[in-house]
């Protein structure tokens, strides 16, 4: 580009201007009318037509963009972040899973109301006196979607997928409970034969495992376990979902998916339970910002929100008075790690110490006020049969003698060390800032604010570059090894570089056991070695589960400490008098 | 003119190459991977078929090659044969977060709904900037001038995160007139477009407002006041047609900007767009789909700043390209 500035060549070009324009509107006898007037300017016509042009095109690109659903959804739900996939043997998530449950079904399924097991694809199974093999008997009917019959070579084919290292699936070790599972996947092995799970015959899966595992109909109903359709995902590979139809195990079929838009489940008629699938067409709203999410229930566009990062913390107090903020206990536990291998907290009395000076009813009461209920052990209630063991609570007197003895009396000589919490929520700072306060008042200790992002956070938890910091779990499935057997001595999700070999054979032991009281007991041996003897974690609270929904019009959603509320189950009645405010 | 704009259209695919490397070099700098979750797979074997899956644990430089689609690799029948797809071909690859899609089949869902949410943005943007500007400098010295120039001062002031929920509270929630958020028909796009339109419609006025008052003393409106010409088509033919240029050049990167979303307004109305997926990807560390959008981005930007270059030979006569 080259700008000439040389006035004669300037002015020459407003000469231009001025003569088309004494030309085109011949004088000066708009003199006294104002600009605005002007707007019948001598290019009028054009500009009107290509006005016109632009309008047209973008009402077309508008029409392309904006295709409202039609029809209406019998039930919309608003279902948290956009799932990352719908593939069954990759997902993680809980938006996820949702809706992968409703579309693929395993053995079991869960009931309703209390999240347990019950009979699914399976009608029945005997299980051997050893508790290691299981055979399962599919139900006569049990078709898919599109009318083929669901068969043991099915339920075969589908675990193998999750095993088989090309799948990638992050969570396939929810199978590894199965012989040679974990051998398979690893590639010890390689023949899928060896893999403990056989079909006897079309409707006959018999499934030997490695340990007798009582929670193991737990993990049949899991989506990483449903049954997916073979055909499909070997003609279209990676894309299988993008796929039409996707043939369906479970109750509803999976009509359309637009990416961070919605997801429409129709319900499937030939699913064996159809006549107890309460709405026809389900629609699921991706959305991750609580205040939009309130705004589309206030204003009727949603009907359901289930999760509990939808709810704006800022209401929080207001709304959970109202009828149709539901709050209830459900698997999770919020906890702080230790780094066992640094000073100084690789002294078992200044990690309790410090656990001792937390007042733990404080936080749920001032910052998290979402009902949950404070944590003394690991595994959250609600497991059938176990009782957790009592850990360390408030008692700030037992906390200054322990560091007096590991020689920081009144935090004199503690050296420098942080506190590690990520920015995915403002949740961690506030809690953050609350335990500095709290840890300086009873034990005279500074310890300074780290705040990464999330993988940065993740990366330092894992490579032990942190001194405390913050955590959670949420449990896979309904039983205290989803949450001991992550600190046992290599495991993965450990991270705190705690290894206790009572601790691992405590857990080794337990999960051999056949008699599930022996086994319970053995499981609380280990966890009060984690909770109150070694403490490399220090429990704060339990979660609690937070949807919003009016309960007198929608019926179908149960509180259970999986927080899983199978779509099946879950209906609107129309409106009692009050119609609903429709945008 | 033409010569020119060839010039610069060849100079695309270098920076294209240049931008694209850098992008997928620096992302892979910051700490951590796509895989990287709260919850590590029950054996470290799980993580190691998932990155050799997605080709996460060759060389950087391999990887590169690959994802432009200029890798071969040797297969047992036929010998030595290019990797599929890659950024040659315009295929950006898996999304490696969204691991049923890939990168290009979230474009194509996505940017049709930025495109025309910005579109619509752009048109309130100049269609209320340009006019308001026009207007508070030849009202100069007026009442009306000191309220437009408020009015424009203050829609620059207040960010959309303000915006947006106050009119969601009052034209949504308390009058019902507009959907409080999510994509369907018309009138869901009305809101967004005031939130996303209203700032730059402030920027715009702002800038035609001085593009005027730096224009009207000049002395071919002097020569044209003289021959007496009427004053409106002193301003509208002459002093518009250049005061206009500083909004021109704007409108280039704007424009850019606008077409390839908002994530303030996207998560605030809950809109499908592709402007989420940009700020997301990174954090996620989504390698592909940060690199696509990043060269998506690159091209918008690239194409509409030659357009705006051009639009400057059209307008203004000093400008010349040899």
């Amino acid at each position: 580009m080259k700008l000439a500035r040389s006035a004669p060549e300037c002015n020459a070009g407003a000469l231009r201007h001025f003569r088309a324009a004494v030309r085109d509107r011949g004088g000066g006898h708009l003199a006294r009318t104002p600009w605005w007037n002007a707007v019948q300017a001598p290019s009028r016509g054009r500009s009107f037509r290509s006005g016109r042009l632009a309008f047209a095109l973008l009402g077309t690109l508008m029409l392309v963009a904006c295709r409202g659903p039609n029809p209406a959804a019998d039930l919309v739900i608003i279902n948290g972040a956009e799932p990352e996939t719908l593939d069954p043997a990759l997902m993680t998530g809980q938006a996820d899973l949702r809706v992968g449950l409703a579309v693929f079904e395993g053995l079991t399924r869960f009931n309703p109301t209390n999240a347990a097991p019950t009979p699914g694809l399976a009608e029945r199974w005997e299980v051997s006196p050893d508790g290691l093999t299981y055979t399962f008997h599919l139900r006569s009917h049990a078709v898919w979607s599109t009318g083929e019959p669901i068969t043991a070579d099915d339920v075969v084919y589908s675990w193998r997928r999750v095993l088989h290292p090309a799948t990638a699936s992050e969570y396939a070790g929810l199978l590894f409970y199965v012989k040679n599972g974990e051998a398979f996947n690893t590639g010890a092995i390689q023949d899928p034969a060896q893999v403990g799970a056989a079909a006897l015959d079309a409707r006959t899966v018999r499934v030997e495992l490695q340990n007798p595992t009582p929670f193991f109909l737990d993990l049949c109903g899991t989506p990483t376990l449903a049954v997916v359709p073979r055909q499909t995902i070997e003609r279209h590979g990676d894309r299988w979902l993008s796929a039409r139809p996707v043939p369906a195990s479970g109750a509803y079929c999976l009509e359309a998916w637009r990416v961070n838009d919605r997801i429409r489940l129709r319900k499937n008629p030939r699913y064996w339970d159809a006549a107890n699938t309460r709405s026809e067409i389900v629609d699921l709203l991706p959305c991750v910002n609580a205040n939009t999410a309130l705004n589309l229930y206030t204003s009727g566009a949603a009907d359901v929100v289930w999760d509990k990062n939808l709810v704006p913390g800022e209401l929080l107090d207001v709304l959970l008075r109202r009828p149709d903020f539901h709050s209830y206990p459900v698997l999770g536990t919020y906890f702080l790690r230790f780094n066992v291998t640094r000073a100084p907290f690789h002294d078992p009395r200044v990690r309790a110490a410090f656990a001792l000076a937390v007042d733990k009813r404080r936080i749920v009461d001032k910052i998290t006020r979402g009902g949950e209920q404070i944590a003394s052990a690991y595994t959250p209630p609600g497991v059938p049969g176990y009782d957790a063991p009592v850990g360390l609570s408030l008692d700030p007197g037992r906390a200054r003698d322990l560091m007096a003895q590991a020689g920081f009396p009144g935090g004199r000589r503690f050296p420098a060390c942080d506190y590690l919490c990520d920015t995915t929520s403002r949740l961690h700072e506030q809690i953050a800032i609350e335990l500095q306060a709290m840890w300086e008042r009873e034990l005279g200790v500074r310890v300074t604010l780290r705040k990464m992002e999330w993988k940065t956070f993740l990366v330092a938890q894992r490579d032990l570059a942190y001194d405390l910091c913050r955590s959670s779990w949420i449990g896979d499935y309904n039983d205290p090894n989803t949450f001991l057997d992550m600190f046992m001595s290599h495991n993965g999700n450990n991270r705190t570089g705690w290894k206790c070999e009572p601790y691992d054979r405590l857990l080794r032991e337990a999960n051999a056991q056949l008699d599930p009281a022996r086994r319970l007991a053995l499981l609380r041996e280990a966890e009060t070695l984690l909770v109150r003897e070694a403490a490399p974690i220090v429990p704060l609270y339990f979660y609690a589960g937070l949807e919003y929904y009016d309960a007198d019009r929608i019926h179908g959603i149960f509180a259970n400490v999986r927080a899983e509320h199978p779509l099946r189950a879950i209906w609107k009645s129309p409106p009692a008098g009050r119609p609903l405010a429709q945008p | 003119m033409t010569a020119y704009v060839l010039k610069r259209l060849a100079f695309v695919g270098p920076l294209l190459v240049v931008i694209s490397f850098l992008a997928f070099v620096l992302l892979r700098l910051a700490p951590g991977g796509p895989f990287d979750k709260e919850r590590v797979p029950a054996s470290p074997e799980i993580e190691k078929a998932l990155r050799a899956r997605y080709h996460l644990d060759e060389p950087l430089g391999q990887q590169y090659l690959r994802y432009v689609g200029l890798w071969w690799e040797k297969r047992e029948p036929g010998g030595w044969r290019r990797v599929n797809g890659g950024l040659i071909v315009g295929d950006f690859g898996p999304s490696l977060k969204y691991r049923d899609h890939s990168v290009n089949d979230i474009i194509a869902q996505a940017l049709p709904v930025s495109l025309s949410l910005g579109a619509l943005a752009f048109c309130l943007a100049t269609g209320l900037g340009i006019p308001l500007g026009f207007h508070t400098a030849v009202r100069k010295g007026h009442w009306d001038e000191y309220a437009g120039s408020l009015l424009a001062l203050l829609v620059i002031c207040i960010p959309a995160l303000v915006v947006g929920p106050i009119l969601v509270m009052v034209l949504a929630l308390k009058w019902q007139w507009f959907p409080v958020a999510l994509w369907g028909g018309p009138w869901h796009a009305v809101l967004p477009t005031l939130t996303l339109g209203l700032y730059f419609a402030g920027r715009i006025a702002r800038l035609m407002r001085e593009g005027m008052l730096g224009v009207l003393p000049s002395e071919f409106i002097t020569a044209a006041r003289a021959k007496g010409l009427s004053e409106t088509a002193i301003l509208l033919r002459h002093a518009f047609r250049l005061a206009v240029l500083p909004v021109v050049s704007y409108s280039g990167p704007l424009l850019a900007d606008l077409l390839t979303g908002s994530f303030v307004v996207e998560s605030l109305f809950q809109i499908p767009g592709i402007g989420v997926f940009l700020v997301n990807s990174a954090l996620s560390r989504d390698y592909p789909m940060v690199v696509g959008l990043v060269v998506l981005y690159a091209v918008l930007l690239l194409l509409l700043n030659l357009i705006v270059d051009v639009a400057y030979g059209l307008l203004d006569p000093r400008v010349s390209y040899e």
